[in-house]
């Protein structure tokens, strides 16, 4: 168990891309990081560096209190699982979850004891003498888990471990990893494109943009505060609205000519910005107050439905309740002040 | 599953027939000639033979010099195979590593393989020649008399040195693709697993490789007992009597040079046997080799 401390790390692939750009961060004893952004952002590359399949470029890498820059992957004292699982197909999976120890000395009684645990821990007990060939896609990811977690490592590293199961298992396994890695109280980074994985697993999300860090924060920080219109479009599902307008520097934002939208806590930006607000926090209304919504197609999600269709002439979304009330084309919203999030026009910053 | 059948009873024997005549004609027939005339002990001259029963076998097995060349085939055939495999393996290892130059590194070994082994043992010939050849030079250098043709183990190192070269390209193109073929992540995994990459590859790579490894030992069995006669003739053509030969070569010399059709027929049965246990027994592991994936 160990920290991880990353200063000003870059990476440059041969051919040129640069994967990713100087970043610095800390993870904590016992953290799980997750690691999010769209394909391409350069987050398996900073997990393989972080791992030492990858040479990091520049800057500095400690897991514990040693700088691993130089140190070959077995001798960094981590254990990864891969998006194929990457399991040995040549060996059975008690050889599968034994080989690492194996390599490291470990006495037969030891390995024995470590692997039994393990897979008791994960339900593979029944499975243990079987070939990975010969397991279906869950059982293998439990293999893979049971691969790292034998070792005891002082950092996981996960690369999408769940984007090749199915839906249902996916929810399983994600609670699952989660709980074991509490209870075991590694360190672990998670790599991942899906932001409902990010949510709901992280202690702290980092993410990523184009090989530079865009936010860092614990995953209502990231969905109350996002950073930035990025970070605000890719985090949350329905993705939050976003809309051009103009702020007069006196408490109100214009949308068009004439709808206007009060502002809590007045801001010194005057002129263009995008506007942000949540699908999920705009309410039906009744009220005069209340601004004008042309509804155009409905999503039925079960619980809730989504409401699209166009705010002040720009598209719009509404997360609203399901109560299987029809609904009229013409709809007024209740869009409370602290439901909006400004940002700047042209940087996408947050304001 | 429904199986597709034919209407007609003869359209699949029409079909099929011109490749049973090839075989019948190519194989069938001289075998069946072999088997018969391997119980004749032919005139010389060719006229007219004695059926004799065993006796040409009797006579084979019998015989020192056959034993003798026996022994010399299947320690060509062990060297040929371990050392090409070996050499090709290492070669295949070295450039999976350094995948960028791989192709310039294929092109150079793969151009080996479109020399015919005849040609091969004339350049076998003039680089082993008494006179001119440069590693006859290169033997003198360190003080070794080397005669090609005229020491029967110095003869042999030339065969298979040549044989071996000839079939590397071969079992290196083979071996590369089976290594690439490993999956990139399962690689990795080892990489974290085991610190050491002497044991990475013994224990990940090669279980991995295993079945190209056993296809290619059979073939380079094969190739050894019987494709090495272009080799083999072109080396030892001028002079057979004191030179190490194989066991394909000396039905050929028997046969066509010492005329005994009857012995150099039963030598020919017993390699088609060699070739029979050689086949089941490749197929019989087939069968049980493992499928990982
Ligand atoms: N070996 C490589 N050589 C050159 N460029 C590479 C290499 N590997 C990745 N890249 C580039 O680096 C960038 C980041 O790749 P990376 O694999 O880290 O993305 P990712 O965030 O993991 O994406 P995904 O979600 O699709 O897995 C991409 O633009 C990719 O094309
Ligand atoms: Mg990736």
């Amino acid at each position: 168990m160990a920290n991880v401390s990353v200063k000003n790390i870059r990476k440059t692939y041969p051919n040129g891309t640069e994967a990713v750009m100087p970043c610095n961060f800390d993870i904590a004893d016992g953290e799980l990081v997750v690691l999010v952004g769209p394909s391409g952002c350069g987050k398996s590359t900073l997990l393989r560096m972080v791992a030492g399949l990858e040479d990091i470029t520049d800057g500095e890498l400690q897991i514990g209190d040693r700088v691993v820059n130089d140190l070959d992957p077995a001798e960094r004292d981590i254990a990864m699982v891969f998006q194929n699982y990457a399991l040995y197909p040549h060996m059975s999976v008690y050889k599968n979850m034994a080989y690492g120890l194996k390599n490291r000395g470990t006495s037969k009684e030891d390995i024995d004891h470590k692997v039994r645990e393990a897979s008791a821990m994960l339900n593979l007990d029944d499975y243990l003498d079987r070939r990975p060939s010969q397991l279906s896609g869950g059982q293998r990811q439990r293999v893979a888990m049971g691969r790292a977690i034998v070792r005891d490592p002082a950092l996981f590293l996960f690369d999408e471990p769940l984007s090749n199961l199915d839906a249902k298992l996916r929810n399983q396994m994600r609670i699952e990893i989660r709980n074991l890695q509490r209870r075991l109280g590694v360190t672990a980074m998670y790599v991942t494109h899906d932001q409902v994985e990010a949510m709901t697993m992280a202690d702290r999300i980092f993410v990523l943009n184009a090989g530079r860090i865009e936010q860092v924060g614990t995953p209502s920080e990231i969905y109350r505060t996002p950073a930035s219109t990025f970070v605000a479009s890719f985090m949350g599902a329905p993705p939050m609205n976003l809309l051009p307008a103009t702020y007069n520097g006196n408490g109100s934002v214009h949308l068009n000519g004439e709808t206007s939208l009060k502002v809590d806590a007045p801001k010194d930006h005057i002129g263009d910005i995008q506007l942000g607000i949540r699908p999920e926090e705009v309410k039906l209304a009744t009220g005069k107050s209340a601004t004008p919504f042309k509804l155009e197609l409905i999503e039925e999600l079960g619980a809730s439905r989504l409401l699209h269709g166009k705010l002040a002439g720009h598209d719009f979304t509404v997360n609203a309740p399901n109560n299987d009330a029809p609904l009229a084309d013409n709809l007024m919203l209740d869009i409370p002040s602290d439901a909006l999030h400004m940002f700047d026009h042209e940087t996408g910053k947050r304001l | 599953m429904k199986r597709a059948g034919f209407a007609n009873y003869w359209l699949p024997i029409l079909l099929l027939l011109p490749q049973l005549t090839i075989i019948a004609v190519f194989f069938y027939w001289p075998a069946f000639n072999a088997v018969q005339s391997s119980f004749y002990l032919q005139d010389p001259f060719g006229f007219g033979s004695q059926f004799v029963g065993f006796e040409n076998y009797a006579d084979l097995f019998a015989s020192k010099e056959y034993a003798k060349v026996a022994r010399f085939t299947l320690l060509f055939t062990l060297l040929v195979t371990a050392t090409s495999l070996a050499t090709a393996l290492l070669l295949a290892v070295k450039a999976d590593k350094v995948l960028r130059g791989a192709r310039t590194y294929k092109t150079l070994l793969m151009w080996v393989y479109a020399v015919a082994p005849p040609v091969a043992g004339l350049m076998g010939v003039m680089l082993f020649d008494q006179n001119i050849g440069s590693v006859t030079d290169l033997f003198a250098w360190f003080g070794y008399d080397y005669r090609l043709g005229v020491n029967y183990w110095d003869t042999a190192f030339a065969m298979i040195i040549v044989s071996v070269w000839i079939q590397i390209p071969v079992n290196f193109i083979f071996f590369l693709s089976g290594l690439q073929s490993i999956p990139q992540h399962v690689r990795e995994a080892a990489m974290i697993d085991n610190p050491s990459g002497f044991g990475r590859f013994w224990q990940i790579t090669f279980p991995l490789l295993a079945p190209t490894a056993f296809f290619l030992l059979i073939i380079n069995i094969t190739y050894a007992l019987f494709d090495t006669f272009g080799i083999i003739d072109t080396l030892v053509k001028n002079n057979p009597a004191s030179n190490p030969m194989t066991l394909v070569y000396k039905v050929f010399v028997d046969g066509f040079r010492g005329n005994d059709m009857g012995g150099s027929s039963a030598q020919s049965v017993v390699l088609m046997v060699l070739v029979l246990a050689l086949t089941i027994f490749q197929f019989r592991l087939l069968e049980r080799r493992i499928h990982y994936t």
